[in-house]
């Protein structure tokens, strides 16, 4: 059986509105005694009507009293009054509050320490590929503060071709500590090459490539961090001659 | 008469208190007792029955993932007006800034020279097959209240989107930027609501000479955060 796109559409919606459907079950299952509780320590915390600055405040919760914590979106917390009441604090005003058992609730926020620790990255780059606009999205494993391994697949679309190519990198950071950390890799991947439709003689290809770099990672905040790089790609075609490229690119990171 | 039942209550009572205190020292005793025990033989540690709670801040369910779908027309440049189907994904990374992937595909309909000249056809039906992605960072502006009548008011926010992605298209992948902005307004902490305008514009040289096309896409869609 096969299925035509509109068919896949609506097979998506519908599995979107079961999901919906599933997470609000899921929530109102959840007994009020799982949610953990805090005491506030700040002489009050504003309660807002939404995860952010903007939203106004509609409520206050005075020292000495517990509130729960439902959930987080952002750096806001959901949390529950004694009577009640829902809204939003943000996790500064948290910061100073006491756990049950009277110590200081420490919210554990990203920062470069952790940055230098992270198990696992991802990010999305842009830049040129001898020219063309190319955009590579990438997932990375930290087998030590020094060491990375990174998949990425990236598309560059030229005037003449839309090439898509995918690398396995093993990276080395000398100096993980830094803020400004440098790197280089070297890889090894495929590429695949599908030239316009208005060039008449193309064919499409099918090559091996190898490739090294360098690149830099500035740590800016939280768990994100920026990345610039240039790579070397060289091509094993089938013809007399391999193909060198050289690629340029920038991109967001965020590391967990 | 009186008097002798008074004297009997009265020994009654005085029997009673007597039997109480003697059995409260004798717990006193006891208890007296059992403390110089532990403290002659073994020393016991402290155990205080109280229920220990850390706050762990991974345990507390975090809402900072969107998946929508979008439904809306676009203008496809020389070809005419069609209805597109979206999808996104968008992770929220601070209360003011998100990143968002978005996938979008339709099928082109006729220009206006196919439409005239009768029977010339520019593109074959698998080359009309019209989609695009793109991945943006998109910032919220503007965030507020939005009422609905006197009581009832949702939390909403406008905002802007800038992008890089292809759109696949006359048989060919060209790089697309994507420019763009919609209003959102959440019904509840999960569920919410777009309508946003992009203008998604790349280089074609389908028709003769190469140019920018520029097309705008108008839609409305739900979103929901998990």
């Amino acid at each position: 059986m096969t299925l035509n796109k509109s068919e896949i559409k609506w097979h998506l919606v519908f599995f979107l509105t079961i999901i919906s459907f599933a997470v609000n079950v899921a929530h109102a299952a959840i007994e009020e005694d799982k949610y953990q509780q805090v005491e506030v320590a700040e002489p009050f915390v504003e309660l807002h009507t939404g995860p952010g600055r903007g939203y106004p405040v509609f409520f206050i919760i005075e020292r000495g009293n517990t509130v729960k914590l439902i959930k987080r979106k952002t750096q806001w917390y959901k949390v529950k009054s004694q009577k009640g009441t829902l809204g939003w604090v943000h996790e500064d005003k948290l910061a100073r509050t006491l756990t049950t058992n009277g110590q200081t609730f420490e919210i554990d926020k990203p920062d470069q320490q952790q940055f230098v620790q992270r198990d696992f990255e991802t990010g999305v780059l842009a830049g040129s590929f001898e020219g063309a606009t190319v955009m590579t999205l990438t997932g990375g494993w930290n087998w030590t503060p020094n060491i990375t391994a990174e998949l990425a697949f990236s598309q560059a679309i030229g005037n003449v071709s839309d090439i898509q190519f995918v690398n396995l990198n093993l990276m080395h950071q000398p100096f993980p500590e830094w803020r400004y950390s440098p790197y280089v890799k070297i890889g090894t991947g495929a590429i695949f090459t599908q030239p316009n439709a208005t060039l008449v003689q193309a064919e499409d290809r099918n090559d091996e490539m190898v490739n090294a770099g360098i690149g830099l990672r500035i740590y800016i905040s939280r768990q994100f961090f920026i990345r610039a790089e240039y790579n070397s790609y060289t091509i094993l075609t089938s013809r007399n001659d391999n193909d060198e490229v050289e690629e340029w690119k920038i991109g967001f990171s965020v590391f967990y | 008469m009186e008097n002798r039942i008074q004297r009997i209550l009265l020994i009654a009572l005085v029997m009673g208190f007597s039997q109480l205190l003697s059995t409260s020292t004798f717990a006193a005793q006891d208890e007296d007792d059992s403390e110089r025990d532990t403290g002659v033989s073994n020393v016991r540690v402290f155990d205080p029955q109280v229920e220990r709670r850390e706050v762990d801040r991974d345990a507390i369910d975090s809402e900072n993932w969107e998946l929508g779908v979008h439904y809306g027309i676009i203008s496809i440049e020389d070809f005419g007006s069609t209805e597109i189907t979206s999808f996104s994904a968008a992770y929220h990374v601070t209360e003011d800034f998100f990143v968002s992937l978005n996938y979008g595909e339709t099928e082109a309909g006729l220009s206006s020279f196919e439409r005239l000249s009768g029977n010339v056809v520019l593109l074959t039906d698998e080359q009309r097959q019209y989609s695009h992605y793109s991945v943006a960072l998109g910032f919220n502006l503007l965030p507020g209240e939005g009422f609905m009548g006197k009581d009832l008011a949702f939390t909403s926010s406008f905002y802007f989107l800038t992008g890089l992605g292809s759109t696949d298209f006359a048989g060919d992948t060209r790089s697309t930027v994507l420019l763009g902005g919609g209003y959102q307004v959440l019904f509840n902490d999960w569920l919410s609501m777009h309508m946003s305008l992009k203008d998604h514009f790349y280089d074609i040289e389908l028709l003769g000479s190469a140019k920018t096309a520029n097309d705008l896409e108008i839609s409305t869609g739900f979103t929901i955060f998990f």
